[in-house]
């Protein structure tokens, strides 16, 4: 019995850290912020060369073959310094749907080419209900001959800006059930489709609003069997909900560094605010929640190499857990700095803003709890 | 210490460990007592009297005889030197087949490992054995009336006289003092010195004279612990554990294990079970209480810390068999798993509305009135072995390295 990171994990932990200590530097993650576009291909490009846009897609398709608690490793350094990075939403997110979809011959040719950064991809899901559940997914693609005519709009999809091609879930057939769910990869450029930023908060990332207005899709264009793309999406939402709780327990920790950091040089009343039990009770009881919540990440992670209900349960745990610590973590955080934290000078804002994205991103932790009960049959 | 080989998540138990589960699961399900809660103080070590007592020594003797007992204890102690991953194993089956638990507890988790590491050889042939068999019953007489979170500020003094120690002063919460054979007491010896550095450590034979044990009654209404007065009550100095003036440090060596004993992640799981099958079964209103959504929250949010606490279990045990750094100390565990046991019995009385506060012995009571007297033990664990406030002051100094207050 171990319940570790084995070495391998260990050094792309260090490297990746050291990597983003010099590449996303917080002057780069504040330049990104204020700019329109909030993309660095420079950095991106870097992100390719170590091999990481293809950490998940396996050897055969030139990827690295790695798993989630290896994504979820590095995802921990990605979030700790809030990298603007596609690497959620193509590498992780896209690249799994694709995995989990695609026939032998759509992963032949989609996977090597975002393995090797060639393309980015991402996930159009959601609509204007912002429901997880099927009844969320109203697009509709009907079917012409040998094509398909897509109408309606998706919304919060990841980078659409940059992605080379989405893909998008559509319903072929009438229901609101999980079955007659299809994807499509559908490239950026494609006549008819539109795309509309929505202005967050948290300008670390990007969301979008695609609108499809009569968009043509050829038969080929489908990824998998047509109306039976739900249970991937499923699966694609546990390994969303591991990667967005990586993201979070990075933030937390280093949000939580920044503070104890603050506190042992910031002076008042003649003395460190650190020695200030009121302070140093806010530090214990966010570390007293961050730590243990590394062990939950571990095991949702690692509960991936299997695809049973055991996966789903204990993803939706470690989202519903994970977003919420890091929420309070920030808050407190924010507290300890006192005014200069509520400053947009200061950088403590960007994690205090990426936390509550986040605890929204791909179901919020109320949405989690009840998929917990639900999976553990009460 | 083991060398550190290289790690990685893998959850299985070797064959052999996986043996030994069985094997104890086969002897419990065959020398379980029938009746527990004619046995079973709980962990609160609240026997309602003399038979029960008898009863429990009876059920420690059995599972010692059975080599069940101590099995972390080094084997010349009378121990099977197992690994941490059989005594997590054990852990778990105790609590999963609600066996009851050790009366001698405190004897096993502190004394008995202190004595290994910081007693002499006579001092441990002489107790080791009876605390395995429940002979001899040990109480921890460290907290007194001034001294409870600041327990470095202690007074009971020993002063010495020819070849013993003549001790005076008053202890407080002394759990199982009614009834225990022995204690061990930190005393003062030295009244100049620095307040850590004048403190020993000794072993006082509950029947000398000049002891005077007044039970305290609990908010639960059971006398658990006790009020111990010192009259010029002499103690061999052989008794003396560890360096004169030097009790501080032996008697940090188990407050680890102290911490430990009271974050047993298996307890929460258990109780946690308890509160699910509790939502299944009743109704309220609308109809099953676990299928209104708040509660359905509630018992997620509660289940999640659950399963958070054994993983980090996990981790901590792993880190300890393969010889890695611990990464943070029981402090986490202590603080975490202490409140969120209560919580969980809070959240079970809230469940059961006006049944909640019905106790055992009243009509309706649901389970026995378990939930009620939980709800009151685990808050008296919040305090107990360090209170919440002391361990955030342990995280935020020792592991934060923030400045150290008080
Ligand atoms: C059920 C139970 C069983 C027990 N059994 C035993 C036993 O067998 N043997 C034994 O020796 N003792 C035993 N104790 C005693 C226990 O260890 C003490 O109660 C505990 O250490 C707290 O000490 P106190 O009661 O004096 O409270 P105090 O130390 O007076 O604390 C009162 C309040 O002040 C807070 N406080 C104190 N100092 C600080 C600080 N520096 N920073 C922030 N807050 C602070 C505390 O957190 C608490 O909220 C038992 C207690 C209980 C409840």
């Amino acid at each position: 019995m171990d319940f570790a990171l084995n070495g391998d994990q260990e050094l792309l932990a260090q490297s990746a850290r050291a990597f983003l200590k010099a590449e996303a530097s917080p002057s780069l993650v504040r330049r990104l912020w204020d700019d329109p576009v909030g993309h660095c291909s420079d950095l991106n490009a870097k992100i390719s060369e170590q091999g990481w846009a293809g950490l998940l897609v396996p050897e055969a398709h030139g990827g690295l073959g790695l798993g989630m608690l290896d994504a979820a490793v590095l995802l921990t350094e990605l979030g700790r310094c809030l990298a603007p990075s596609p690497f959620l939403s193509s590498s992780v997110l896209a690249t799994s749907l694709l995995s989990f979809a695609g026939s032998a011959s759509q992963k032949r040719s989609w996977l090597p080419r975002l393995a090797s950064g060639e393309i980015l991809a991402t996930v159009a899901w959601l609509e204007e209900s912002d429901r997880l559940d099927p009844t969320g997914t109203v697009l509709r693609a009907r079917r012409a001959r040998d094509r398909f005519r897509l109408s309606g709009s998706k919304l919060f999809v990841l980078d659409a800006h940059i992605a080379d091609v989405y893909l998008v879930a559509a319903r072929t057939a009438a229901g609101l059930g999980p079955d007659g769910v299809s994807l499509f990869a559908i490239p950026r450029g494609a006549p008819g489709l539109s795309l509309t930023p929505l202005e967050g908060f948290d300008r670390t990332r990007r969301l979008f609003e695609i609108k499809f207005d009569d968009v043509v899709v050829e038969r080929d264009q489908r990824i998998g069997r047509e109306g039976a793309a739900w249970k991937h999406l499923q699966r694609m939402l546990d390994v969303a909900c591991v990667a967005i709780a990586a993201e979070c327990q990075g933030g937390a920790e280093h949000a939580l560094e920044m503070a104890v950091d603050y506190a042992k040089a910031r002076e008042q009343f003649g003395q460190t605010i650190g020695s200030f039990q009121a302070v140093k009770h806010m530090a214990a009881e966010c570390f007293a929640e961050i730590e243990p919540s590394r062990a939950l990440l571990w095991y949702a992670a690692q509960a991936q190499e299997t695809s049973n209900k055991e996966a789903s349960r204990a993803a939706s745990m470690a989202k519903a857990r994970l977003g919420e610590v890091y929420a309070r973590t920030t808050n407190k955080a924010v507290q300890i700095h006192g005014g200069i934290g509520f400053t947009w000078e200061h950088d403590m804002h960007f994690w205090f803003k990426r936390a509550k994205a986040n605890e929204a991103l791909f179901g919020s932790p109320a949405f989690h709890r009840e998929r917990v009960a639900a999976l553990s049959g009460w | 210490m083991l060398p550190a080989i290289p790690a990685g998540v893998d959850l299985a138990f070797s064959k052999e460990d996986e043996k030994f589960r069985r094997s104890l699961r086969t002897w419990l399900r065959k020398h379980l007592p029938k009746r527990h809660d004619e046995i079973d103080g709980g962990e609160d070590l609240n026997f309602e009297g003399p038979a029960q007592i008898a009863a429990a020594k009876k059920w420690q003797r059995t599972m010692h005889d059975a080599g069940y007992v101590a099995i972390d204890w080094p084997k010349e102690h009378g121990g099977k030197a197992a690994s941490a991953v059989r005594q997590t194993i054990l852990a778990e089956e105790i609590v999963t087949h609600r066996a009851p638990g050790l009366i001698g507890q405190l004897g096993l988790h502190m004394l008995g490992p202190t004595l290994i590491r910081c007693g002499t050889a006579a001092q441990r042939k002489r107790f080791l054995p009876k605390i395995l068999t429940a002979e001899e019953i040990w109480c921890q007489g460290y907290s007194e009336p001034g001294s409870g979170s600041d327990l470095a500020s202690l007074r009971t003094k020993a002063e010495s006289d020819g070849d013993d120690f003549v001790v005076n002063g008053q202890k407080i919460w002394t759990t199982t003092a009614h009834f225990a054979d022995w204690m061990f007491c930190l005393v003062r010896t030295h009244a100049d010195a620095p307040k850590h550095k004048g403190i020993s450590y000794i072993l006082i034979d509950m029947k000398t004279p000049g002891i005077e044990v007044r039970p305290l009654v609990q908010m639960t209404g059971q006398s658990g612990f006790n009020e111990v007065f010192f009259t010029d009550v002499r103690v061999p100095r052989s008794n003396l554990v560890g360096e004169l003036h030097g009790g501080w440090a032996v008697a940090n060596t188990t407050l680890a294990h102290e911490r430990n004993m009271l974050a047993n992640p298996m307890r929460t799981q258990q109780l946690m079970a308890d509160l699910v099958r509790l939502a299944a079964r009743r109704n309220d209103n609308g109809g099953k209480v676990s299928r209104d959504a708040l509660v359905r929250q509630r018992l997620a949010d509660l289940q999640i810390r659950v399963d958070m606490m054994k993983y980090h279990s996990w981790k901590q045990l792993s880190d300890e068999i393969h010889g890695r750094p611990a990464s943070v100390g029981g402090a986490i565990s202590k603080l975490v798993t202490t409140e969120l046991n209560h919580e969980i019995c809070a959240t079970a009385l809230d469940l059961l509305g006006d049944y909640g506060p019905l106790v055992g012995r009243s009509p309706h009571a649901e389970d026995r009135g378990l939930w009620p007297r939980d709800w009151m033990f685990t808050l008296g664990m919040v305090i107990g072995g360090g209170t919440s406030q002391i361990q955030k002051n342990i995280i935020a100094e020792r592991v934060l390295g923030l400045p150290r207050g008080a």
